[in-house]
């Protein structure tokens, strides 16, 4: 397998990507915030951050106030409407941003730590210590994290957003863990890494050098695929009311929504906006794991300098086919 | 054959680690659920219910945790999960009995579909990548980050309240008694589509995107290459070289994510009050009936380990490679 540890994804079909003009210079770092769709998941991403940060700040109301504006619509005065004690619900979404980020990044970061050193470890030093790790991955895999979460979480005494995150990460390691490995497993036979070990290279420099910086796609996406189901897992604990109910997340006002009967009345401004909130926050993440997809893979920047001819061929790119593969896309390109 | 030997004996540690970790779980964990419980119910559970329940957490000082562990085993094998305080005096096994035959119908089907679904549409995005299918993707992106829950309470909204098409909860009219007749079959399956839909639509969008990815990553290997170069129709191409190869990671992502997969469709369940295991461990959380939760916990875990060994033998028979390495 030529490339499995990133995945392709198209430049032709716009300007994103590699352009000519400013895609060649896209080695350092930063390059990733010329990537189009990874702007818009990083802006997206960014807006919730500044929420967090000043969630309290900006509230426009305090959102335990119950007041007198019973189970209204939107309105100039409730954005987005009340609750049936008249809690404004654009408080509770803003106040609530906070603890939805915090939970999902702690509790993706910390199964990410877990996955690299666990799957790197196994698919690289093989045996006996390949099949134990394995072993404890794939009990962890096969035991399905949300009913353990639930019942671990429902007998603490007090299950607040670091028990919840440390939870989550604890058992949701395992996935990236045995992607991780397999890749290690392919990429260790390989001749550049032969190489390297013929050359007396010491083993950490083999990892560190060698094996890491072609996981680098894996594990970027892995943090993100962690972080996105922390933030479900999260919201879901809180909407079937396992986690306390009186710090707010998106998961509590969905809580209240539905134990008010908030749908039996139409109240659609109370349940709407929380869902699409995750749903943003969530094709957020996605997005931005595009953009690193675009910007590891060696494979879109190479082709670059010919992308240019063949748009003048309207021949649409496919990066990565070898010369051969040119005849059909072009016969295609023309229909 | 002494490959699947390996399998097998593999799936059985694997089975032994989880139901130990279940016995663990609650004697780990600080607090004392069992005194909260007493004062909870305030002296309507019997002497004995007490005693069971301090065996259970681990608390009974007079019996050794080895002694426990035993007694633990051996109730498993004979079926016994202890007795449900929702469902007093109806023991676990019962319910969870009750309520399987439903989720494995439900969430079986909705996930096959959904499978199948997702990974033709990944393989038709992926190998006509850059062009307009490839807008798709943001939009499917947006759809698995969905969560069921939220789906589900969107198609009530929609569907059972604005538009009353279809029933908002129940997973069968309750004029109906449970039987093999065709009307209430056909009460189930009219009562199940609207949950089967909303696990369809939210999950669909992940295997297509996961199927996507893969195609394009094995489109650029030389072997499809040189299928190109054979003159093979491009069909054969795309199935037989390309989306054969790069199906395998998806079943074993298949395997990998069912343990998510019903986590999630347990929820959907909650939305729906779907008679299924979803339903039944959101009723032992909410009145913290601890042996259904376990129970429960036990059975989705010992089904999942199931699935995943039936798509670990698929997924050998698919790949020679794993026969050899791994």
């Amino acid at each position: 397998m030529a490339t499995p540890t990133t995945v392709d994804l198209p430049v032709a079909s716009g300007e994103h990507g590699i352009s000519p003009k400013k895609g060649r210079g896209g080695r350092g770092a930063w390059s990733i915030f010329r990537n189009r769709k990874a702007i818009v998941g990083l802006s997206i991403l960014g807006f919730f951050a500044i929420i967090a940060a000043l969630g309290d700040v900006i509230a426009p109301y305090d959102p335990n106030k119950v007041s007198s504006t019973l189970m209204s619509g939107p309105s100039g005065e409730h954005w987005l409407g009340t609750t049936n004690t008249g809690q404004d619900i654009l408080s509770q979404l803003i106040v609530g941003t906070r603890g939805v980020l915090i939970v999902g990044l702690l509790a993706g970061a910390i199964a990410t730590a877990i996955s690299v050193l666990i799957g790197v470890t196994a698919g690289f030093i093989g045996g006996v210590g390949d099949e134990f790790l394995s072993l404890l991955a794939n009990v962890f895999l096969v035991i399905p994290a949300l009913p353990l979460i639930i019942i671990i979480a429902s007998q603490l005494p007090e299950a607040g957003g670091t028990t919840v995150a440390l939870v989550i990460a604890f058992t949701g390691w395992a996935w990236g863990s045995r992607i991780m490995r397999a890749q290690t497993l392919s990429l260790r036979r390989r001749d550049f890494v032969e190489a390297a070990r013929a050359n007396g290279e010491s083993l950490w420099r083999i990892v560190c050098f060698e094996i890491l910086p072609n996981l680098t796609a894996i594990i970027a996406s892995g943090f993100i695929g962690t972080v996105i189901f922390a933030v479900l897992s999260q919201i879901t604990l809180a909407f079937i009311g396992v986690t306390s109910v009186s710090t707010w997340n998106w998961g509590t006002i969905l809580f209240w929504a539905q134990s008010n009967q908030a749908l039996a009345q139409g109240a659609w401004w109370w349940f709407v906006p929380a869902g699409l909130c995750i749903a943003a926050l969530g094709t957020a993440l996605t997005l931005i794991n595009f953009g690193i997809d675009e910007f590891v893979n060696p494979r879109l920047r190479t082709t670059g300098g010919s992308a240019k001819a063949q748009r003048a061929k309207r021949i649409r790119a496919r990066v990565g086919f070898t010369p051969v593969y040119r005849a059909p896309a072009e016969k295609r390109g023309e229909d | 054959m002494t490959f699947l030997l390996r399998r097998f004996v593999f799936y059985v540690v694997t089975a032994w680690a989880a139901i130990t970790l279940n016995f663990f779980i609650p004697r780990m964990l600080p607090g004392n659920p069992v005194q909260s419980l007493i004062n909870r119910y305030q002296g309507q559970l019997s002497t004995d219910a007490t005693q069971a329940l301090y065996a259970m957490f681990g608390l009974d000082k007079e019996t050794s945790v080895w002694q426990q562990y035993l007694d633990y085993w051996g109730n498993l094998f004979q079926g016994d999960f202890g007795l449900s305080f929702t469902y007093f005096p109806t023991p676990v096994a019962e319910v969870i009995e009750q309520s399987i035959p439903w989720t494995l119908i439900l969430v079986g089907v909705s996930t096959l579909i959904s499978f199948v679904l997702g990974t033709l549409a990944g393989v038709y995005i992926g190998w006509r990548r850059g062009r307009w299918t490839d807008s798709l993707l943001p939009v499917g992106s947006f759809f698995s980050a969905i969560p069921y829950f939220w789906l589900g309470l969107i198609a009530i909204a929609v569907f059972a309240v604005a538009w009353p098409v279809f029933p908002a909860s129940g997973g069968y009219d309750g004029a109906f008694v449970p039987s093999w007749d065709a009307d209430f079959i056909w009460s189930a399956v009219y009562h199940g589509l609207l949950p089967a839909v909303t696990i369809v639509v939210s999950s669909v969008a992940g295997w297509a995107l996961g199927m996507r990815n893969m195609t394009v990553t094995v489109s650029s290997e030389d072997y499809v290459t040189v299928a190109h170069a054979k003159g093979l129709k491009e069909r054969t191409v795309m199935f037989g070289y390309a989306a054969r190869n790069a199906i395998l990671p998806n079943i074993s992502g298949f395997a990998l994510s069912l343990g998510f997969i019903v986590g999630g469709t347990l929820v959907t369940e909650i939305v729906f009050s779907y008679p299924g295991i979803g339903y039944v461990l959101y009723q032992g959380v909410s009145s913290k009936d601890y042996p259904l939760m376990q129970g429960v916990f036990l059975i989705i875990t010992l089904s999942v380990l199931v699935a995943n060994m039936l798509a670990d033998l698929a997924y050998a028979a698919l790949d020679p490679r794993t026969r050899q390495e791994g």
